[in-house]
């Protein structure tokens, strides 16, 4: 067992994903640990918000203590000084680990060779800026609202998953983006 | 009593490192690998996001039953339905289109994909976006169809929660066989070896 650690550290062998289901019941472990701990769930775009406003007050300090929304984020002047940055750090860490212990850590444009490097960028940047738009209207994104929401029976959440995977269902028949 | 609400650092840096190695684990880090839940040929993305629902909602309600957590002691979204219902049609676009969600994308990024810090800075544009249009008007349509009833299908429809458990276990079960009869029917879930090499599909 050690052996074999050791052995896929040395050669990086690409070890494979684990099974959905094993995933999966790590998964709803691991959120019930955090609702354990902290009272909520785990999340993602509270952090790229955060960020947003850092940014905003760092480049355009005026503007952005002026704005509704992001005003009152840097108001004490530090937006990036919550939980929820220190969670998406963590995920960071956690993928980078888990990503080179198992042989998977590969520097790539992913998708490029299906669909060329510059459309690639194109469509990254657009379901980026749609998700980024999205996640602040419904105040969650699929981790802090979807998943997150979901275990606590939340009807926003089921609205949100279920509207989530039909528009993905049928953009995907129109836009080829990976 | 539990909940502890500790917001501390190290709370978020444990629970995240183990969020991350889980989604990187579980191959969401690939956006072939989750875009195939809506082409159908891997429907990883919901079994394991459906496993994971049923095993937390269970456990809660297991806390709960057992008295060690007070019922309405975890943070629950607003039933905001208007907003839920947009923001699921962006977000979702966007995962199509993006080839990760918010979460995944860091995943990606730590996992060597710079087309997922392509992703992320469309996320910081996207809120931007959001932020210059926020006031009344997009206020008033994200407080649309709000249900006054309650947040959770127990206190808006009195829906038990072993019940709704129940439910979504069965619902689950349906994810899992009629995921295998469409990964059967197709070239089937992206491998560990597909998505290091970026050739899947």
């Amino acid at each position: 067992m050690l052996n074999d650690k050791l052995d896929a550290l040395v050669t990086r062998q690409v070890r494979p994903f684990w099974t959905p289901v094993g995933a999966g019941v790590a998964l709803g472990l691991v959120l019930l640990l955090t609702f354990v701990w902290t009272g909520h769930g785990l999340g993602a775009t509270g952090a790229s918000t955060r960020l947003s406003a850092w940014l905003g007050m760092v480049l355009v300090p005026d503007a952005t203590a002026a704005n509704p929304y992001l005003g009152p984020m840097v108001a004490n002047g530090r937006p990036l000084a919550s939980w929820i940055s220190w969670q998406v750090l963590g995920v960071a860490l956690g993928s980078l680990l888990s990503a080179f212990w198992a042989g998977r850590l590969r520097v790539q444009w992913d998708g490029e060779l299906r669909i060329g490097r510059a459309r690639r960028v194109v469509s990254a940047l657009t379901g980026g800026v749609l998700a980024g738009f999205g996640a602040r209207i419904a105040a969650g994104c699929t981790s802090g609202l979807g998943l997150s929401g979901a275990a606590t029976l939340s009807i926003a959440a089921f609205v949100f998953l279920a509207v989530f995977f039909v528009a993905g269902l049928l953009t995907t028949r129109w836009v080829r983006g990976v | 009593m539990l909940p502890l609400n500790d917001a501390g650092m190290w709370s978020g840096l444990v629970c995240g490192v183990l969020f991350g190695w889980v989604l990187e684990s579980a191959g969401f880090g690939s956006p072939c690998k989750l875009t195939g839940q809506f082409r159908l040929n891997d429907w990883s993305v919901l079994k394991v996001m459906f496993t994971a629902i049923v095993v937390a909602a269970a456990g809660l309600l297991l806390l709960q039953g057992v008295g060690w957590m007070p019922v309405d002691a975890v943070f629950v979204p607003s039933a905001l339905l208007a907003a839920a219902a947009l923001g699921g049609l962006l977000v979702g676009a966007g995962f199509a289109i993006g080839g990760y969600c918010p979460g995944t994308s860091v995943v990606g990024l730590f996992s060597g994909r710079l087309d997922a810090a392509v992703f992320l800075l469309g996320l910081l544009v996207g809120t931007f976006a959001f932020a210059a249009l926020y006031g009344p008007t997009l206020e008033s349509w994200m407080g649309a169809w709000e249900l006054m009833a309650g947040d959770t299908l127990t206190d808006a429809w009195g829906i038990p929660g072993w019940l709704a458990v129940l439910g979504m276990a069965v619902a689950l079960g349906g994810v899992f066989y009629w995921g295998a009869r469409f990964e059967r029917a197709s070239r089937g879930p992206v491998t560990a070896d597909q998505a290091v090499r970026g050739t899947a599909s």
